[in-house]
């Protein structure tokens, strides 16, 4: 087989996740793509956990809802998914806990049965190493070498080593092989999950300090990112809340420091104050923003797409953002690089929006997936005095040709001549950037209204002109993003039947594009819209339906806005991703 | 970083003809506290660049209301936060760049209402920042509400018939969590202000000096304050029990004598010099990135 799905299921706290990792690290090593989508509930103990595998020989983005491999460790995985059996598979189980009338031969044809609980007697091992004997099973069962699962273990698994190889070996060693998979050419590739790539991509960027309150999905960053901190020279901190870990990304930010902050919808609703002081006082930060199911607490460990809206139009007042949303791990690399250049190049807060799929489901990393997109440098402050065309000069003894503000209080004669001007108007709205420290700069950022110095003003002029500039950055923005591919088309672009999606249900309609030829649109830029791309994008479409993981169909109204009604939408919200085979029934379904 | 009262050039009063003012025109009332504030505050910044503190390292952070318009009045770095936000904004100044002065001035509103849980964990952490409360029990700015450190009886826009809450101490919570250097002042002495906040700034760690400023609008309490304020004499601020002590000898609800001067002070390790310890980062940025891909793999 060339591919194919395991699925391991089991009671939370039975280390599930970690099996499904270790199951993944397999198909790596021998030279499979993988998607491994986890479902756990939020609990620690007790509930049902399980992990699909998925492993193929090309690139793949999605979970297939079908199994071709089962690892039941208890009657309850079983019964709960059945249904996703294929015919003729594999069932790898433990036969001091599951009966074989449990079993019937009609459904599992090819089943080997180990005793787990023996094994781990006999080998003294305490109950948490059962995986590690069910992992020796499953590689005899669909014929993976010995040596690779000792190789895996070995790497993977630093804590008693030994032990767990001979709890392997027994499992190997007892099972019986019931399936010929293939080997496929080629070593291993990264495999990590969405937040693994967006950190990356910022360290990228020149991350240098993190601020995360732990929120799941959004977690995974704060950890990963922890981790790194040494070899990056990451500050990496936890506060006390979500407001504290913007506030602090700003401080950071307006001291020179490239910082991001990462939370879920909640999370986000704190940040939102410091959001648009971010907007108000020009300070560039990167929020990476990981959708759960809503509203409120919600179902805090299963993905949505409802946060798009929010994303958008978060934060009092008028300022402008970047807002991008990628669909797989190399997307979340290059646009998270992206955008934490963008943020600093136009002094703006940039959002990656991602979700409980993209976020934490791990993929294969393929660097030929990577879109090319360039670096983008800041604006920085050339140290050379500026001048404004309302600057007045006020004579010899204004110092060495430094600019001097004139103000209405014209009677303060001891001001200090001003060299720098935080908010100097430009055409496209950006002024350069200084810090504090900089030789000869005062650098005055300021959440009120301001002047170019930064100064708090109730001037109606001042008021316009500064609304004005931060729209300006907007537009200039836009216009910088119009040269880059913020639209990708798959399946067959010539084709009139079009499916529009955003996030990570791409994966799945990715494939159901290359199986169907239903053309497949995904902007991964929402804002500034690609308005030219998406219409290029659409050229001819002549029925058109969005997909998306919400029950309003907040991207179909977006495009309905910017002129794109779409026939059909497609919604799902009960917090599970798509596989391909469900997405394609109800693609099918629509375009019909 | 250490330049403080005691490296004041001595018996000088001669500074260098530095210019801290800005064009902007100051907008308190006449007799506010804030011009104590302001007043002693910028001596001090003086002082600090007499003996040797770069003008560009020092950085004000200010947070919303009266105070803050401090901001606008002080020609050195700033940055004018949200209402309640000035510290972890702060913190983040801070943890970037260790090497600047970062002191930040906010209100009772802010330190002890609508920001107090940042208030605390600064005291916590031990950051190293100085934070000047324009403590007024008032709200000033929006016209005269009861704050955080109002007494009960207050009658304002939004206590018409008496305001019902007792304050609390917020030195003493300062205190149980963990800041490192406590003092209070008053708006009238300037000179024991100045000493104050040259002492918090020189002082390694989160310093807070609780300014009792009087606002003449809308809760002018000179005369209450003339009668109970001492300065504090022969008192050990590092000596816990002594600390404690003077800390809750007025409990900010009765009318009982109100120390003015340093009331606390401990050495305590400060929060961002583990960052310190990770040496310079990498030499090539995209050398790291590939063997954290390959750990990856």
């Amino acid at each position: 087989m060339d591919s194919f799905s395991v699925l391991i299921g089991g009671k939370a706290g039975d280390g599930i996740t970690q099996a499904g990792s270790m199951i993944a690290h397999l198909l790596n090593e021998l030279g499979y793509r993988l998607y491994t989508y986890v479902d756990s509930p939020s609990l620690i103990r007790g509930g049902h956990n399980y992990v699909i595998v998925r492993a193929h020989r090309g690139r793949i983005t999605a979970h297939r809802d079908h199994v071709n491999v089962m690892i039941a460790l208890t009657e309850d995985t079983l019964e709960r998914h059945h249904w996703r059996l294929k015919q003729r598979p594999v069932t790898v189980y433990d036969n001091q806990t599951i009966l074989a009338a449990s079993l019937p031969s009609m459904a599992h044809p090819f089943r080997t049965g180990i005793p787990v609980k023996t094994i781990l007697e006999h080998e003294g091992a305490p109950s948490v190493m059962r995986n590690s004997a069910i992992l020796g099973a499953l590689c005899k069962a669909i014929s993976i070498p010995w040596a690779t699962l000792e190789d895996v273990i070995q790497r993977y698994q630093p804590k008693q080593t030994e032990l767990n190889l001979r709890v392997a070996r027994l499992g190997y060693e007892l099972a019986t092989e019931k399936l010929l998979i293939d080997l496929p050419a080629g070593g291993p590739r990264p495999v990590m999950t969405g937040l693994e790539a967006t950190g990356l991509g910022l360290i990228r960027g020149g991350l240098k300090a993190y601020a995360g309150y732990p929120m799941t999905p959004a977690s995974g960053l704060l950890h990963y990112l922890a981790r790194q901190a040494p070899r990056f020279k990451l500050k990496v901190v936890q506060p006390e809340g979500e407001i504290a870990a913007m506030m602090m990304a700003l401080g950071h930010a307006y001291a020179g420091e490239r910082a991001a902050v990462g939370t879920s919808g909640g999370g986000f609703a704190l940040m939102v104050e410091g959001l648009s002081l971010a907007g108000q006082a020009e300070l560039p930060v990167v929020v990476v923003l990981g959708q759960r199911t809503g509203p409120a607490t919600g179902l805090p460990t299963y993905t949505a797409q409802a946060d798009l809206h929010f994303a958008l139009s978060a934060g009092h007042g008028e300022f402008p953002r970047l807002v991008v949303a990628p669909a797989d791990v190399e997307q979340a690399y290059a646009w998270s690089t992206f955008a934490l250049d963008a943020a600093w190049r136009y002094q703006l807060p940039a959002i990656v929006l991602g979700d409980r799929t993209l976020n934490d489901d791990s993929q294969s990393f393929d660097w030929d997936a990577v879109p090319r997109l360039p670096r983008l440098e800041p604006r920085l402050w050339d140290g050379v005095p500026q001048k404004s065309a309302e600057d007045v000069p006020r004579g010899a003894g204004a110092g060495t040709g430094a600019a001097r503000e004139v103000s209405a209080a014209a009677g303060v004669k001891k001001a200090a001549p001003i060299a720098y001007k935080r908010y100097l108007f430009a055409d496209d709205g950006v002024s350069p950037l200084a810090f504090p420290g900089q030789e000869g700069a005062v650098v005055k950022v300021n959440s009120y209204t301001h002047d170019e110095f930064g100064i708090t003003t109730e001037d109606p002029e001042l008021t316009v002109r500064m609304q004005d500039k931060w729209n300006a950055k907007g537009f200039a923005l836009a216009e910088e993003l119009d040269a880059l591919q913020q639209v990708y088309v798959y399946g067959d672009p010539e084709a009139t039947q079009t499916l529009v999606t955003w996030g990570s249900p791409t994966g799945a309609a990715r494939e159901i594009g290359e199986l169907t030829g239903f053309r497949i649109v995904q902007p991964v830029v929402l804002w500034p819209f690609p308005d030219r791309q998406m219409a290029e994008a659409l050229e001819e479409t002549e029925q058109l339906a969005v997909a998306e993981g919400n029950s309003r169909g907040q991207l179909a109204r977006l495009l309905e806005q910017r002129g794109f009604a779409a026939d059909g939408r497609l919604l799902r919200y009960d917090g599970r991703p798509w596989g391909v085979g469900e997405l394609r029934r109800q693609v099918e379904e629509v375009l019909a | 970083m250490s330049a403080g009262a005691d490296k004041k050039p001595a018996g000088s009063a001669k500074l260098p003809a530095l210019r801290l003012a800005t064009y902007a025109k100051n907008t308190w009332c006449p007799g506010c506290g804030n011009f104590a504030v302001l007043n002693a505050i910028k001596p001090v910044f003086q002082q600090l660049i007499a003996a040797g503190t770069r003008p560009e390292d020092i950085v004000l952070v200010s947070d919303i209301g009266c105070n803050s318009k401090i901001m606008d009045y002080i020609g050195v770095n700033s940055f004018d936060s949200l209402h309640g936000r000035s510290i972890p904004t702060a913190i983040g100044v801070k943890l970037a760049n260790p090497e600047l002065t970062v002191v930040v001035h906010a209100g009772d509103g802010a330190t002890f209402a609508e920001g107090l849980e940042h208030t605390l964990f600064a005291a916590k952490r031990n950051v190293d920042l100085t934070l000047i409360v324009h403590d007024n029990g008032v709200y000033g700015l929006t016209v005269g509400q009861a704050g955080p450190e109002t007494p009960p009886g207050y009658r304002g826009r939004s206590t018409p018939y008496g305001s019902w809450e007792e304050p609390f101490n917020p030195l003493e919570l300062l205190h149980v969590a963990g800041a490192s250097y406590l003092a209070r002042g008053y708006s009238h002495g300037k000179e024991l202000l100045k000493r104050l906040y040259a002492e918090a700034i020189a002082h390694r760690g989160f310093s807070v000096v609780d300014t009792l400023q009087v606002c003449v609008t809308f809760r002018n309490l000179y005369d209450y304050y003339n009668e109970r304020v001492y300065e504090l004499e022969g008192h050990d601020p590092r000596d816990e029990e002594q600390a404690r002590a003077k800390i809750r000898e007025w409990d900010y609800r009765s009318d009982g004598p109100v120390a003015l001067g340093t009331l606390s002070v401990r050495d305590r390790p400060v929060f961002g010099d583990q960052f310190a310890e990770y040496g310079p980062g990498p030499v090539d940025l995209d050398v790291a990135l590939e063997q954290a891909f390959a750990e990856l793999t």
